[in-house]
């Protein structure tokens, strides 16, 4: 056909470059959010390989060595009240703080997206249904429903991790319906339907791949809140038990110390604090990164 | 070149109705839609065929429900009544189910980027609705080669492009080919010119005509773009807020259009004379809204030949010869019209 | 003495290191009372010409050369001016109305606050202009009308409000974005026809900007043919259309579909793509999509050649008028 070198001509030949390889790239050249990753994978990979990079057993108590000042020698970070070492307990710490984090988020993520994405899709009765008893959750805060729900539930890491769960799962699911209910009506989703996909192909083909990253984007801007909120739930008692070392927890145990360590008892809401501050930068930049013309 | 397999067949095969059966033919089609405590007639009893072969193009103002007429034939929506019949078959009936009729009858849509999904590459675009009735993911890629290479674009350098990646007109060839991807009999084009720039638009234009030759084809083409609606039809259906006001062929509707209406919507064009401009615009107003259509005759209320009869009785399509028919009480000797009286 | 005078007006966006020329040395002049139309697909440029006019770009965009509007510098103009310059001077209107008339106010309101607030008059005095002016774009029972909110009107009245909105402070030079583009074909001639007669009684300077030849045939005087930032052809309005010299001119005027009637023809179209603008040729930009292109149009811009008195073209086979005649 005598069209095909009209039509052509211009096109420069170069690779293509898949979506997330291109947010990839994108993400790769912002600073910022490159910045804000590699705190938390440092955090992240200390905590894991814990037992190798602290200095010191985090539960072994000395109680001539009490609340030591930050910069004493042997203590680089100081030492709690019971004496440990608080650099390995701020390592070790990290541990439970992001695991209660992330798995909250994680799990909302998978419940929610998967109400949000059926809601939005099936559309009409059954999305006012579901979104409607949804919205009950929105009329009590998240932090007194994590409250109430971990102590109707009892004290103890699992429960606190439900207990987030279901605060952080309708929260996903509301913008997981709006996303999907914006796809549902672009034309090339009609065209699918028009070609004589069903509906389960539509959603895996068509629907998935441009909603789970703006759904994904919002999850890791609700790291840190889960975080935070996980922290205060130990911090209330509500969550880890003593004498396991969890920043929320480390919080409320130096808050005696307060007047005579300050620096020290500071030191577990600085760490909540660079984390979580990490995950919503690295998480803004991911979603400036996704956010182009696709 | 890479090599390229052949993958589409003749449609021949598939006509079961014979040539004179239309392809596609509309029985009183009625869609109504609920906006906040109102009712919009989008389509309110609308009948037309299509035969074998042929364009049938669809023009008319926005709100007239044209867009919506598409849909209802891609069966997105559903009508409230109505019947369709494809080759001589009922729609949905025993005969021919909705899965088949899918297949024969694509659409193209106006807007290209919109209608391609941006995380999907051309190749898998394409190869989607072949891949989605069976064929296996070797065949289905070998027929989006074949089809990309027909609509002009190079399969070695456009298949693993995703759209942003390159222009409107391209895009557009893209959906087309798309659209043939399950070997339709029907395309309907919904505005699908219209977006495109005017040194593309005559590009796409000629492809179109090149493909309904190459395929057999028949097209409903609607577009509210005259010129390019009375270069691509054989058959014109104007329509105004979700009536027929005319229908018929192509030449004698724009050479001698019998409802006021067409006469003014073609008055309408810019003159393309400098020396001879417009002076007078052919109607005054926008077109009403279809939530409250005036009675009677919807168009009355901006026609310049308006009595009191086209306030009291609708008009209905009268044929006035050389398969002409409009829906004017002028259009009918009979109507009583009061100006019929004056000329007679 | 003209009353805008644009001189290798130039406009970049885009990273200084990778910028994108989207307007690439635009001359043009524009008399008291007359009408031009600048007339170009996506990416030529035009509007972005039209927006410069405002300084309507946003702070990433580097503007070069010179711009006089009713004998005022506006690159050099001061923030404090510019507000007095837009809408007393130099006016807009848009596509799309949205853009110029804020969905929470009523349509009065906000034409009588823009006199009140360039002219200082009482708010009352305000909505009388208002309503003088509603009766100028001729909106019926305009009393009535200048209560609604703009998504209470039709599209065809919201566009009427914006150019009322627009001449609310008598600007000399209006500036028109496409205005017609997204209406229908029977309110469009309406408000094409309103413009022209506003242009003829109010004797506005109007900058006409759109892709649609025959829109620019009904209200221009002259019309320049933008391509890839640059004007390749400019001249009145019957020259460009009767005796197009320009091989893109031409391309546009001889694939319009209403040249062809017979069943079954094949429009003359322009091949390939409008060009991308990060990716320029050197030389004509038009040249790797020109049937009559010469090795020479692919070294060097083509000058301006004159074809008639006020008629030039950017082309390198362009003649004079008198010349062709004489080889014909």
């Amino acid at each position: 056909m005598a069209a095909i070198a009209d039509a052509g001509i211009f096109v420069p030949v170069k690779a293509s470059r898949g979506y997330w390889a291109s947010v990839a790239h994108r993400l790769i050249r912002d600073p910022l959010a490159m910045t804000a990753a590699a705190i938390v994978l440092i955090i992240i990979l200390a905590a894991i390989f814990a037992p190798w990079v602290a200095p010191a057993d985090p539960y072994k108590a000395s109680m001539i060595r009490r609340l030591r000042p930050v910069g004493t020698p042997g203590y680089l970070l100081g030492a709690d009240e019971l004496g440990r070492d608080m650099l390995s307990r701020l390592i070790y710490g990290g541990r439970l703080s992001i695991f209660m984090g992330v798995m909250p988020v994680l799990l909302a993520f998978g419940i929610g997206s998967g109400i949000g994405i059926f809601a939005g899709y099936v559309g009409g009765r059954i999305n006012a249904l579901l979104m409607r008893t949804i919205d009950i959750f929105f009329a009590f805060p998240s932090v007194l429903l994590a409250i109430a729900l971990s102590g109707a539930l009892g004290a103890g890491i699992t429960n606190s991790i439900v207990s987030l769960t279901v605060v952080f799962t309708p929260q996903i699911a509301r913008v997981a319906e709006a996303v999907t209910t914006q796809i549902r009506t672009r034309d090339y989703v009609e065209a699918a339907r028009v070609s004589g996909a069903g509906p389960f192909t539509i959603v895996r083909v068509h629907v998935l791949g441009n909603v789970l990253g703006p759904i994904f984007v919002y999850a890791t801007s609700l790291i840190s809140v889960s975080m935070i909120l996980a922290s205060g739930l130990s911090f209330l008692g509500l969550g880890t038990k003593p004498p396991e070392p969890e920043w929320g927890l480390m919080l409320n145990t130096l808050r005696t110390a307060i007047y005579n360590q300050p620096l020290v008892a500071a030191l577990p809401g600085l760490m909540i604090f660079i984390t979580s501050l990490s995950f919503n930068i690295f998480s803004d930049g991911l979603r400036s990164a996704m956010d182009v013309k696709q | 070149m890479s090599h390229i397999v052949d993958t589409m067949f003749p449609p021949e095969a598939e006509d079961r109705g014979g040539a004179a059966t239309p392809l596609l033919a509309v029985n009183g089609l009625v869609k109504h839609f609920k906006a906040k405590n109102a009712v919009v007639r989008a389509v309110d009893g609308v009948d037309f065929h299509v035969a074998k072969g042929e364009t049938l193009g669809i023009v008319g103002e926005s709100g007239c429900g044209k867009s919506t007429i598409a849909r209802l034939i891609m069966q997105i929506i559903a009508p409230d009544s109505g019947t369709l019949l494809f080759d001589g078959e009922p729609v949905g009936s025993a005969a021919l189910p909705l899965g088949d009729f899918r297949k024969k009858v694509q659409m193209v849509f106006q807007d290209s980027y919109a209608s391609l999904n941006p995380r999907m590459t051309v190749e898998d675009t394409i190869a989607f609705g072949p891949r989605v009735h069976g064929l296996s993911h070797k065949a289905a890629v070998t027929r989006a080669h074949d089809l990309l290479h027909r609509v002009g674009l190079e399969p070695s350098r456009f298949a693993g492009r995703y759209p942003h990646e390159i222009s409107g007109g391209q895009r557009q060839r893209i959906n087309i080919a798309r659209g043939l991807s399950l070997e339709p009999r029907l395309l309907i084009l919904d505005e699908a010119v219209s977006a495109l720039d005017k040194s593309v638009e005559a590009q796409v234009l000629n492809l179109l005509l090149d493909l309904k030759d190459e395929f057999g084809l028949t097209y409903i083409f609607i577009s509210h773009d005259l010129n390019v609606v009375r270069f691509m039809s054989d058959r014109v259906m104007v329509m105004y807020l979700g009536k027929v006001a005319e229908i018929g062929s192509s030449e004698p509707i724009f050479k001698k259009p019998r409802h006021p209406y067409t006469e003014a919507l073609l008055a309408s064009m810019p003159s393309m004379d400098p020396d001879n401009r417009t002076q007078e615009a052919p109607i005054t107003g926008d077109p009403p809204n279809p939530i409250n259509p005036p009675p009677g005759c919807r168009f009355h209320t901006r026609c310049k030949f308006v009595s009191a009869i086209c306030a009291n009785a609708e008009p209905v399509l009268h044929d006035v010869g050389g398969g002409q028919s409009a829906a004017c009480h002028l259009a009918n000797p009979q109507s009583g019209h009061p100006r019929l009286a004056a000329a007679a | 003495m003209p009353i805008v005078e644009v001189k290798n007006l130039t406009v970049d966006f885009g990273p200084k290191s990778k910028p994108v020329r989207a307007v690439a040395g635009v001359d043009l002049h524009l008399a008291k009372g007359e009408t031009l139309a600048l007339l170009g697909e996506s990416g030529s440029g035009k509007s972005v010409t039209l927006r410069s006019l405002m300084r309507l770009h946003p702070k990433s965009a580097r503007t070069g050369g010179s711009m006089q509007v009713d004998e005022r510098d506006v690159l050099a103009m001061p923030y404090g001016d510019l507000a007095r310059y837009r809408g007393s001077i130099v006016s807009m209107i848009f596509q799309d109305p949205g853009l110029a008339l804020d969905p929470v106010y009523r349509v009065g309101d906000q034409i009588a606050e823009a006199v009140v607030r360039h002219e200082g008059t009482s708010f009352k005095q305000g909505r009388a202009r208002a309503l003088e002016l509603f009766e100028r774009v001729r909106i019926p029972s305009p009393e009535r009308r200048l209560d609604n909110y703009p998504h209470e009107m039709s599209g065809g009245m919201r566009q009427r409000a914006m150019i009322a909105l627009a001449l609310a402070c008598n600007p000399k030079v209006l500036l028109a974005d496409e205005p017609t583009t997204a209406l229908d074909a029977t309110v469009q001639i309406q408000v094409l026809l309103l413009l022209r007669e506003l242009q003829r009684e109010l004797g506005l300077a109007v900058i006409f900007v759109t892709h649609d030849i025959g829109v620019a045939v009904e209200v221009a005087d002259r019309i320049a043919v933008m391509y890839a930032g640059k004007i390749i052809e400019e001249g009145p309005c019957a020259d460009v259309i009767r005796a197009p010299s320009h091989p893109y001119t031409k391309g546009l005027l001889a694939s319009r579909a209403d040249h062809s009637f017979e069943k079954g023809a094949r429009l003359t179209a322009i091949p390939g793509t409008p060009p991308d603008l990060a990716t320029l040729p050197p030389g004509c930009a038009f040249a790797p999509r020109c049937a009559v292109v010469l090795d020479a149009c692919r070294n060097s811009t083509p000058p301006p050649a004159l074809i008639s008195r006020h008629h030039f073209a950017r082309c390198i086979r362009s003649e004079p008028a008198a010349a062709r005649q004489a080889t014909v």
